[in-house]
């Protein structure tokens, strides 16, 4: 009997029940009319994605001329797992009472983090999450840590005032987070931030750190912050990250 | 009815007369003070309409000067038709006068106050007849070509862009939706007027003007006729300019709104007197129009846990019901809000979601309860999140809600596809039917985990009404029992928009809506 075929890393493509079949299954919407001409552009459409054999297995008329699709097709493209390098915060988080200790021991203060979601945006329980008591999902969030002074200033907080609660606070941290971010809106608000600390010079002062469901650390590195944490982001987390950074950038 | 869930009856209107005394409380502040959002009502449903040359809304232009010129606890009614017998003009040409820089409105010479009145009322009787029009036509249409039946399919559509909002909100009727709402753009219920004109620029939501509700307005009757079921329209009348969008959605015939003073207090910091107040008038008009109101329960579960605080919901429910029927809104208008919103992962979480949905149901027997879907444990599992909602439309059907609120797979990613839109709907259509007469067939039994738990639901949320009422209501929120938020008295937006009212104060449509046509 012939054994199971390995995996090639350098040549990976999806799975179905055999190694290398390519199998995908999608859904999409296309703006014409149900029918056999829908089925048929959805076909060629897939095709063009780069599917070996398209299938409509399923198509809906929306109303409105348009159609509902899905789909499977085999993927005839492949990656390089083997070449892959994804920006993360690349640290090993330490847990709380590392942290209390890497305070205690290297900065000798106490660290203050001023925190908020910003903008228009009301959503208030991912940033809860990470700086309040109570934490999120058994980890305890910033308020608890011994040598954290955490402000969370709650949300809809413009970047006015957050940045001038940071200066009267003397934060050594900045947090924010953005949830809503149709159309970008999180992109020009993060912006404006970062643009409003460097024209008070304060940016070489301060960690700069955004967070939210759609945050990568990609996108906030890109943006001038010095990280970004997403979903399943935890207190221990971000902590790790801007006592570390404290020290680095030599804001003791 | 003989309760299902066998609940003590005697509990039931302890709760309810707690309830009852916490609105009343209430009630006295609010009949000693108005607000500039109440004052800018009256003037829209006097007639002025329309923006400056900076685009600044004439009822914020009259609303301002009459403020400036220190006349606003005399109520804008008064001033529009004190102008109106001096200049003999319309309240819009007064408006227009007074952004013209033309009149000062608080310094023309004090007519006869039998004049004053006969002009008022005058113009206000013409927009109530307009009000009661719209009814009217609702009535014919729902005579005529009919509704879909309850619980009633509601969607959202969000796009920003009005145009796209109309095309999603066809396809949506077509695919079988009875309501739609247009979800406003994040941060609109913080600004302190309502924009004009159609919009196509939102985040998250579309602007509410009166202009987009119009477009929309005939988007549906016209889909509606098409596929012969009256087309509901829903709208938001929250934030800091709540009575405006409840007159806007009266002239423009909305059949929905979510109207809680709490959601704003909660959710948006919005000042508690300011919104209380508010609240009330636009309560009224909401009720003169046939509105069904929304409220805001459900939220409180996105920021506390919905097992642990279930209580504060029904609570909240008992409250809301009295301050409706203190601004006159009957029962059958009465969208109390709750949702389906435990963690997925609780044990029998299922038997205690139908244990609060039954409760609900058999202490407001007659309100069209609006339920809300799973959002806070909705991830990208989008397949998982379509079971979830199936399990919330089971629930749905069996206790015999009043508005779906359809929960779409994609929840926690982004505003709804299209496509969410079509498999949501099947989702609800293939469980309602297939499942129709679910709650007539099966009972509880007697004190198994369903009974037990909407008994004790019930006992707590009876002890937490007895407490806010001797607390009062504004204590509570400021010691944060509502969704573990605190806000205080004082704090948050649009305090400044409140004044006392003045012995000579009036506002007409409060005389000729409460309580419903006459
Ligand atoms: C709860 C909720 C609400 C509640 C918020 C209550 C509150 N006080 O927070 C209410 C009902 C008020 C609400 C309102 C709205 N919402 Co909402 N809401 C949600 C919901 C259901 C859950 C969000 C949540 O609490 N997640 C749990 C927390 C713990 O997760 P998290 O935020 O991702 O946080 C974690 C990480 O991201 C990270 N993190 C987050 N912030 C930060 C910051 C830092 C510095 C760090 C390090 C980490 C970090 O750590 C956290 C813990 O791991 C989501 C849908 C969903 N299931 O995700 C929609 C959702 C986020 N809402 C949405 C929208 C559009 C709105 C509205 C704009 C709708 C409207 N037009 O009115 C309004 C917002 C109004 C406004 N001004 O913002 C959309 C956003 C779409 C988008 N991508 O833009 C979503 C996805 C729903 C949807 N499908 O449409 N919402």
């Amino acid at each position: 009997m012939k054994s199971v075929q390995k995996v090639d890393l350098t040549k990976i493509k999806p799975y179905g029940d055999t190694l290398n079949d390519g199998m995908v299954q999608m859904s999409f919407t296309l703006p014409v009319p149900y029918g056999d001409e829908a089925s048929e552009a959805a076909r060629q459409l897939a095709a063009k994605m780069g599917f070996d054999e398209p299938a409509v297995v399923y198509s809906k008329d929306l109303g409105v001329g348009y159609t509902y699709f899905v789909m499977y097709g085999k993927c005839s493209h492949t990656v390089d797992y083997t070449s892959i390098e994804v920006p993360k915060v690349s640290m090993e988080f330490m847990e709380r009472e590392e942290v209390e200790e890497y305070i205690a021991e290297n900065i000798k203060r106490d660290v203050v983090i001023v925190g908020a979601c910003t903008g228009t945006d009301a959503h208030t329980v991912g940033i809860d999450a990470i700086m309040n008591m109570k934490g999120f999902d058994g980890h305890f969030g910033l308020e608890r840590y011994k040598g954290i002074d955490a402000i969370n200033m709650g949300s809809q907080v413009s970047n006015e005032e957050l940045i001038a609660k940071a200066i009267e606070s003397k934060a050594d941290a900045i947090l924010v987070s953005q949830v809503v971010t149709q159309k970008d809106v999180h992109v020009a608000n993060l912006t404006e931030l970062v643009e409003m600390i460097e024209a008070e010079a304060l940016r070489d002062k301060l960690i700069l750190v955004c967070g939210g469901p759609r945050i990568s650390h990609d996108l906030a590195q890109e943006l001038g912050y010095d990280a970004g944490f997403g979903s399943g982001s935890y207190a221990n987390h971000v902590a790790s990250f801007v006592v570390k950074q404290i020290v680095e950038k030599n804001l003791i | 009815m003989v309760s299902k869930l066998n609940l003590n009856p005697e509990l039931i209107d302890s709760a309810r007369s707690a309830a009852r005394n916490i609105a009343e409380d209430v009630q006295n502040f609010i009949d000693k003070n108005t607000t500039v959002a109440v004052e800018r009502t009256v003037a829209r449903l006097m007639g002025v309409d329309g923006v400056d040359e900076v685009e600044k809304p004439l009822p914020n232009v009259l609303i301002d000067a009459i403020k400036e010129g220190g006349g606003l606890s005399t109520g804008a009614a008064f001033w529009i038709g004190n102008a109106m017998v001096n200049t003999g003009n319309s309240p819009q040409e007064i408006a227009e006068k007074v952004s013209a820089g033309q009149i000062e409105i608080t310094k023309l010479p004090i007519a006869h106050e039998d004049k004053i009145m006969e002009a008022v009322y005058k113009t206000a009787q013409e927009m109530v007849e307009k009000i009661k029009n719209n009814r009217a036509r609702r009535d014919e249409y729902l005579n005529t070509i009919g509704e879909g039946r309850k619980p009633y399919l509601y969607v959202i559509v969000a796009t920003g862009n009005i145009y796209e909002d109309v095309l999603q909100a066809q396809a949506a009727a077509k695919q079988g939706a009875d309501i739609i709402a247009v979800i406003r753009t994040t941060g609109q219920s913080l600004l302190d007027y309502v924009p004009y004109g159609p919009t196509t620029e939102g985040f998250g939501g579309t602007y509410a003007t009166q202009e987009n509700f119009k477009i929309m307005r005939k988007a549906l009757d016209q889909v509606g006729e098409e596929v012969g079921r009256y087309i509901r329209l829903c709208n938001y009348c929250s934030g800091l300019c709540m009575p405006e969008i409840a007159a806007m959605g009266a002239i423009e015939r909305l059949d929905v709104m979510l109207n809680d003073a709490l959601y704003g207090i909660l959710f948006r910091d919005i000042n508690m007197q300011r919104t209380f107040v508010d609240q009330y008038f636009s309560r009224i008009i909401n009720g003169f129009a046939g509105v069904i109101i929304n409220t805001g329960e459900d939220n409180y579960l996105t920021t506390s846990d919905a097992y642990e605080e279930a209580h504060t919901v029904l609570a909240s429910q008992f409250i809301n019901e009295q301050f409706a029927l203190k601004a006159g809104l009957p029962e059958e208008q009465m969208g109390l809000g709750h949702a389906f919103e435990m963690n997925p992962n609780l044990e029998n979480g299922f038997l205690y979601e139908l244990a609060q949905a039954q409760m609900a149901r058999e202490i407001f027997p007659k309100a069209p309860l609006k339920y809300m879907p799973p959002t806070k444990f909705m991830t990208g599992n989008i397949f998982k999140g379509h079971l979830q909602d199936a399990m919330f439309n089971l629930i749905s059907i069996w206790t015999n809600q009043g508005l779906q609120l359809l929960g779409m797979p994609t929840e926690a990613i982004h505003t709804p596809h299209l496509q969410d839109r079509m498999l949501s709907i099947e989702n609800a259509q293939y469980i309602f039917n297939n499942a129709r007469s679910i709650g007539d067939e099966v009972e509880y039994k007697k004190d198994g985990i369903i009974q037990k738990r909407a008994q004790e639901v019930l006992a707590k949320a009876e002890e937490l009404l007895k407490d806010i009422e001797k607390e009062g209501i504004f204590d509570t929120i400021e010691k944060g029992k509502f969704g573990g938020v605190k806000r205080s008295f004082t704090g948050g937006k649009g305090l400044e928009g409140v004044v006392e009212k003045d012995k000579k104060y009036f506002n007409p449509f409060i005389d000729l809506m409460l309580g419903g046509a006459k």
